[in-house]
């Protein structure tokens, strides 16, 4: 009974000291700002492999969304004769919630995981040390340029997969199913704000890309370095990801769309 | 990869995220970039503005002529007052028009729509409308017909 008790206490204070130990790696991976001239190429490499390859699935995921979105909206909307409102539907979903979340949730698959794997194999070659012993810093490395990628290409993927989700939209509502294409877009402009709904999804999806980003290498640098520890550590952070993604999701929207 | 390829191929990619937060700003929420339009401010007292927010339209014969700045409580009447913003170039508003808080559709947003009076003063800056109509309750329609009133 005690050695129960003893072990759930020491759960706790495992899971306390790693998030103070994410905290102190988060602060000297900060405070390490690689300088200009050999930090930018790195973090120009990061940018193609966490950015530009998720390209495709966010794209493709962008547009099927829009068009289910597209769907839905019509076969609910009509009932009332006010499938003109389409626009207005697909526009607001896609910015505010759906574009920035499943962005997110996409991002974590298919970056977080492979930040954590890649990272997580460096750790149990040994490169990581090896690194240190020749006098190269790997946080300054290894860890900021694939932190800042995730911070600067989540906003951009995001961005990306709402203008593709509401074309996919517009594909369905007014080229497939009829509705006048001047009201799709003059009810989405009269009611989309650019502060109010654009800007507060990017900052969402700002938000998520440093948590995501966060988790990723943490997990990855903080992993036991033997196969099973990385394999554990990749499903950490797709399951971590996505659920801080979705918490964060709820305070965020309390805060910027909640009326109190 | 060559490092050029790379820097190729990421600057594309931010300039297709630039590229679609500038149709999210132009295309879908209708930013204009003549934000800046010149307008002038006049006012109107109702008795219940019903659901009417600020940045709502102020239309006149259906055209949007300008916006609805603030909705604030007259604690001397009781009554709304509304600060409504309307474009420079619509000057000849007659000075007996009145104001008329109207319903697009049967759910949709409320709006004022002013309907012209005949006067040749015409509104100017700080103006109050002198005759307003409050938006339609639809309760209160029901429970009038109701009671037999």
């Amino acid at each position: 009974m005690i050695d129960r008790i003893a072990a759930f206490g020491r759960l706790g204070l495992d899971v306390v000291s790693s998030f103070g130990r994410s905290g102190r790696f988060l602060a000297g991976v900060l405070a390490g700002v690689p300088r200009p001239a050999t930090g930018f190429p790195l973090l120009l490499k990061q940018l193609y492999a966490v950015g530009v390859l998720s390209l495709a699935i966010i794209v493709v995921s962008g547009l099927f969304i829009g068009m289910v979105l597209g769907l839905q909206g019509f076969t609910i909307l009509s009932d009332y004769g006010s499938e003109a409102a389409i626009g207005q539907m697909i526009a607001l979903t896609l910015v505010r919630e759906l574009g920035p979340v499943v962005t997110a949730l996409l991002f974590a698959g298919r970056a977080g995981s492979a930040l954590t794997a890649e990272i997580g194999l460096m750790k149990a070659t040994e490169q990581l040390s090896s690194m240190e012993m020749m006098g190269v810093d790997p946080l300054r490395r290894v860890i900021a340029p694939r932190l800042w990628a995730g911070f600067i290409a989540m906003p951009v993927l995001a961005v990306i997969f709402s203008v593709v989700g509401i074309w996919g939209g517009m594909l369905v509502g007014v080229d497939w199913l009829g509705v006048f294409e001047g009201s799709f877009w003059g009810n989405m402009q009269s009611s989309v704000d650019f502060v109010d709904d654009v800007l507060n999804g990017v900052i969402k999806s700002i938000v998520f890309g440093f948590v995501c980003a966060w988790i990723a290498v943490y997990q990855g640098y903080d992993c036991v370095p033997t196969s099973a520890g990385i394999s554990s550590a990749t499903t950490k952070t797709v399951v971590y990801s996505s659920l801080a993604v979705l918490g964060l999701d709820f305070v965020m929207t309390a805060v910027m769309f909640g009326d109190f | 990869m060559a490092q050029r390829t790379t820097e190729i191929i990421v600057g594309l990619f931010m300039v297709a995220g630039c590229a679609a937060l500038l149709f999210l700003a132009l295309q879908v929420s209708g930013l204009s970039p003549k934000s800046a339009e010149s307008t002038y401010t006049i006012f109107a007292d109702f008795n219940d503005t019903g659901g009417l927010t600020p940045r709502g339209r102020v239309s006149m014969a259906g055209v949007t002529v300008g916006a609805i700045e603030s909705i604030s409580l007259n604690k001397d009447t009781f009554q709304a007052r509304v600060e409504m913003s309307i474009h420079s170039d619509i000057d000849n508003i007659p000075s007996d028009s009145s104001a008329v808080i109207r319903t697009s559709g049967l759910l949709g947003e409320q709006y004022i729509d002013i309907s012209i009076g005949a006067e040749m003063d015409s509104l100017k800056e700080g103006d109050t409308f002198y005759s307003t109509q409050s938006a339609m309750n639809l309760e209160r329609l029901i429970s009038n017909f109701a009671s037999g009133r």
